[in-house]
């Protein structure tokens, strides 16, 4: 595929390598923020293709990992509703909320409908009528343009049985949230470069100079990722911490204006609790009042208050079930492994945590290479 | 947290909110909006995200930094072996 | 003279009636009209009486409740006859004798069981194979999805060995019959989720010649395994887990056709682990790799024959692969199936 493959080649990928293997000369942590990096480094195995001295923490750039639970139980909730029709990406069916996830929902007759696109639910309300139709609209800035796209489509074929649960999330906040954080082991990040693509480079410039780190926005493919760690350690080695675009095929430095304007038309930030790092101050979206009358839970009746405790309070870390440390993992505070129930009473059949659920959770991720020592130690591929 | 591929546009038709683009990707067709990049014709590459375009690929950009890596294998790093 | 018609309840309707399903003269009318033509030598008695054959019997059965009916490359017939002859040919049986059920909903149109009974037929001749007893019931409406089949398959031994994961031993070659993940994308495109330039076609098809043509040249097999709703990665972790070995493959062998692969990059799938109804794996000594590899490539369906990966002992139950970029990554089985994702 034009513009992918060529970036998966392995001489280039062996010329990066040897770049970042001469470039290092500390031990390194660096945090990929976005689900998406995780999943290639797993894919392609780029982890065991880096120099030991670099630790690479997943960060919480994962729908799956951070939707509040009240807001899934919310999803649930409306799935049961009789007669009404629940859009969703797929990502969100296996996650547990506390009645299950959707999935369980959908068990018990709910109609839970898996989308490709925000106007895909649109289409949907449009063809029933009579039904009720809600999008669940999870994802990060990246996605938050598509959801405003399609409220101003429903509004301009005046759909009165279309509505919109709200979990969009905003990356800087969560940023802020784990440096502030005392314990805080992340030395440079790669910052989502999706989600710049988006929004430009200029939120992440503040971040930079405060608390002295290195952001470097990176892609998803091998080269790429391999890219923004080599521009990352290369400045963690001279002690510089700027931010700097190495994605620079689809990232500008002010993002894309059309898609922005969609959003500040549609939403306005809000404080929001992440679940497993707990309250952020304009961390989430909510609808403007020119658009008000599309939030399904204004519509339906309320869920949780969605904004409880204070910054770092465990308190409403979306009540994961109480001993699962999804909070420390998400801040690379600890690692998987490093938690009790890992692989014992947490496992991708039964996860405690959302964590454990997605594919590119940081524990998922580990559970799957639980053996990994030993599975890959012995292997001599012939 | 964000799936997003380059996809070349084969044809253009509606504007504004409506603009859409009939958009290859390796042999699947998609309908895709296009109204977030305005500037990006039939035969441009645009990067897709949950069906809408969020930018046009900089073919320049693209070449430039391939070219960089390959250039980077003939450099004094290329003799250190890969382990 | 023009001729007197008078209305035909039957014809009329042209739907499935619940009454098809009464055991009248509805049904006798429906199995002489639709099921008689294309499955003949099906008997209307309530059993087969089978011919005694030498050698063991291989038994199967399975359900195919395939969403929607018709897709690029197959149908819910043609695959029900495949899945049930693959079944069999991975034990190294030659496919004899099915036996076909049909749930029918209230109101499937008699033109679309027609044409599913036809290509049932066709799918049966090409695999020389035989439907000699069959069962139909009627359900209300909306209680079943237009139709579900359910088969049994009976097929004779001509060796004596089991083949399975407990024959495979370290060393053993891995071989893969075709491509990758084509069923499954097919699939997607026939509900609309997908559209492409080129259709792609399932892989739905019969593996059982392919087979036999090894067994009968005397090439030592330890497994077969055809790969069904898992892909590639579930039919390997399956073998690891029951021969307690370890399954090393390279990625950059396994056939992909690239609309396959440009569907499952938009789609966030892993191609290994998306669903085949036409495609196995053997795993055999090293010693036989190539024979193997000869023989099945002279066969349409296992044309792309391919050898992907070695047999290791350690550690037990694990699956490997070294990818393109020579890095390595471990195979698991999914909690669930792939859903389609944005992260």
């Amino acid at each position: 595929m034009k513009y992918l493959d060529e970036y998966r080649s392995a001489e280039l990928v062996g010329n990066l390598v040897r770049a970042i293997r001469s470039a290092v000369t500390h031990p390194w942590t660096i945090m990929e923020i976005c689900g998406g990096q995780t999943h290639a480094i797993l894919r392609f195995g780029l982890d065991e293709l880096l120099p030991p001295q670099i630790t690479l923490v997943h960060g919480p750039g994962c729908p799956v990992c951070v939707t509040p639970v009240s807001l899934l139980d919310a999803a649930g909730r409306l799935a049961r509703m009789p007669g009404l029709i629940l859009c969703t990406f797929g990502d969100m069916l296996r996650v547990p909320g506390t009645q299950g996830g959707l999935f369980q929902a959908r068990a018990e007759g709910g109609d839970v409908r898996i989308v490709q696109s925000p106007s895909e639910a649109v289409r949907i309300a449009e063809q029933n009528p009579n039904r009720q139709v809600v999008w669940f609209a999870v994802g990060f800035e990246t996605t938050a343009p598509a959801t405003a796209l399609a409220v101003k489509q429903a509004r301009l074929r005046r759909l009165d049985n279309f509505s919109v649960l709200l979990a969009h999330v905003r990356v800087p906040p969560a940023m802020e949230a784990i440096l502030s954080s005392p314990s805080n082991r992340v030395q440079g990040f790669l910052a989502a470069g999706h989600v710049c693509t988006i929004m430009g480079t200029a939120e992440y410039e503040d971040l930079a100079r405060r608390f002295h780190v290195p952001i470097v926005v990176t892609g998803f493919e091998p080269c790429d990722i391999l890219e923004g760690i080599l521009h990352c350690v290369r400045q963690l080695e001279a002690g510089r911490h700027e931010v700097e675009n190495v994605y620079s095929r689809v990232v500008r430095s002010n993002g894309n204006r059309q898609a922005q304007a969609l959003m500040a038309e549609v939403f306005r930030p809000v404080d929001l609790a992440w679940r497993g790092i707990g309250s952020l101050s304009g961390g989430g979206l909510a609808f403007t009042p020119e658009y008000e009358s599309f939030d399904a839970v204004s519509r339906f009746g309320p869920c949780e208050p969605a904004a409880t405790g204070g910054p770092f309070s465990l308190a409403d870390t979306g009540r994961n079930q109480e001993d699962c440390i999804a909070a420390l993992v998400l801040q690379g505070i600890r690692k998987p492994n490093e938690c009790p129930a890992f692989g014992v009473r947490c496992t991708p059949e039964t996860p405690l945590g959302a964590p454990m659920v997605s594919s590119e959770g940081a524990c998922a991720a580990y559970y799957r290479y639980r053996h990994r020592e030993s599975y890959l130690a012995t292997v001599t591929p012939p | 947290m964000c799936l997003a591929i380059p996809g070349r546009i084969v044809s253009i038709h509606g504007h504004d909110l409506q603009r859409t683009g009939r958009v290859n990707f390796s042999g699947v067709i998609r309908d895709v909006n296009l109204s977030c990049v305005p500037e990006a014709e039939v035969g441009d590459y645009v990067l897709v995200h949950v069906g809408l375009a969020i930018s046009r690929v900089d073919e320049v950009e693209a070449e430039r930094i391939l070219e960089h890596w390959r250039q980077m294998g003939e450099g004094p790093e290329a003799e250190g072996a890969m382990s | 003279m023009t001729s007197l018609v008078c209305p035909n309840p039957f014809e009329e309707s042209g739907r499935v009636l619940l009454a098809h399903g009464g055991g009248g003269r509805l049904m006798h009318r429906l199995i002489e009209s639709v099921f008689r033509p294309a499955l003949g030598n099906a008997t209307d008695l309530d059993a087969a009486v089978l011919p005694p054959t030498n050698g063991r019997l291989a038994f199967t059965t399975d359900s195919f409740v395939i969403k929607p009916l018709f897709f690029p490359g197959g149908d819910i017939g043609s695959l029900a006859v495949h899945g049930t002859v693959n079944d069999l040919a991975m034990m190294g049986a030659r496919p004899l004798w099915l036996s076909v059920g049909f749930i029918l909903e209230e109101g499937l149109p008699l033109e679309t069981l027609k044409r599913i009974v036809a290509s049932m037929r066709q799918a049966a001749q090409a695999a020389n194979v035989q439907v000699v007893v069959g069962d139909t019931k009627v359900v209300e409406h909306g209680r079943c999805d237009g139709l579900y089949v359910n088969t049994s398959g009976i097929g004779v031994l001509g060796h004596d060995r089991v083949l399975g994961p407990q024959a495979v031993r370290e060393g053993d070659a891995i071989l893969l019959s075709g491509d990758v993940g084509r069923h499954g994308i097919a699939v997607l495109a026939a509900r609309n989720e997908l559209e492409f330039e080129v259709p792609v076609r399932s892989d739905s098809a019969s593996l059982s010649q392919p087979v036999l043509d090894l067994l009968e040249a005397g090439v030592e097999v330890h497994c077969l395994r055809d790969l069904t709703r898992g892909g590639l990665a579930t039919a390997l972790v399956e073998i690891a887990r029951s021969s307690a070995l370890h399954l090393h493959i390279h990625e950059e062998s396994v056939p992909v056709q690239d609309a396959v692969r440009g569907a499952c990059e938009l789609l966030g799938f892993d191609p290994l682990y998306v669903a085949n109804e036409g495609c196995m794996v053997v795993i055999l000594p090293e010693a036989e790799a190539e024979r193997a590899l000869t023989r099945l490539r002279q066969h349409e369906v296992t044309a792309q024959a391919v050898r992907i990966g070695t047999v290791l002992a350690d550690p037990p139950g694990a699956v490997t692969t070294t990818t393109a970029l020579g890095s390595r990554r471990v195979l698991d089985m999914l909690s669930g199936e792939q859903l389609p994702r944005i992260c």
